[in-house]
């Protein structure tokens, strides 16, 4: 267990504004460490979903805040990083938008392959967001899948 | 109190947020729910099949048998999507 970090810089902003992910690493770039890991999940317009028009991101206000604050937390105290930047757009997106950005900066190298995972993993199943998507055979509020749920399994069965 | 619906559920009630006042003997959310149903065909629709729905007391995740009380905000919603 690494050291509560007590000089780490998180931010998490929920907004409608897109974000510029290159921008964001040189932000996180100024803390100056060895290692940066992110993520940037992205609209699908592919295959399995030809038909999709659009999808709207509809949040619990207050609650999302706290919600991946305290996954920021436990990533801070899980893993020895220095900053942390969550970004999650509401509103409505057209395929190949962006939807969210996760971005960690660490001395260590695992530690921000790991750290990013985590949070994404907890943020999926536990920050208060529901998607409903417009196709051309009409709209529909996206179901939760098992798969999630098993990708934060192991986060708490691990040795 | 104050109610808040989310996405689907909150397109079933009609409204995203209703003002009530604790019923006699609730002291759970479980003990809420069939209060809350009996407002409309569309409260029944949202709350039909408690195994689709996730709740929030005063914004933490909790679960039905989670005890409330007067004053407290009661969120229900489906299992989130985000990300």
């Amino acid at each position: 267990m690494a050291e509560p970090a007590n000089s780490v810089t998180t931010d998490v902003s929920i907004r409608t504004a897109d974000f510029d992910a290159g921008a964001e690493i040189d932000r996180l770039r100024l803390v100056g460490v060895g290692a940066i890991t992110t993520f940037s999940g992205i609209v699908r317009n592919n295959a399995q979903n030809p038909d999709l028009v659009a999808m709207t991101l509809e949040h619990f206000p207050g609650m999302t805040e706290q919600e991946i604050q305290n996954i920021v937390e436990q990533a801070c105290s899980r893993w020895p990083l220095t900053a942390v930047k969550v970004i999650h757009r509401i509103g409505r997106l057209l395929p190949q938008e962006n939807i969210v950005f996760v971005g960690v900066a660490s001395s260590h190298r695992q530690a921000a392959f790991d750290s990013a995972a985590f949070i994404m993993d907890y943020l999926k199943t536990r920050a208060p967001f529901w998607k409903k998507e417009e196709t051309s055979a009409g709209t529909y509020w996206v179901g939760a899948r098992e798969i999630d749920d098993m990708a934060l399994h192991k986060w708490t069965h691990s040795s | 109190m104050n109610i808040l619906y989310f996405a689907w559920m909150r397109e079933h009630t009609g409204c995203a947020a209703e003002e009530i006042d604790l019923p006699d003997g609730v002291s759970t959310v479980a003990d809420l729910v069939p209060h809350l149903a009996s407002r409309s065909d569309g409260h029944a629709t949202a709350l039909r099949n408690l195994k689709t729905v996730r709740v929030a007391v005063n914004r933490t995740h909790s679960a039905l048998d989670t005890s409330i009380k007067q004053g407290d905000e009661i969120a229900f919603f489906p299992p989130v999507t985000g990300g």
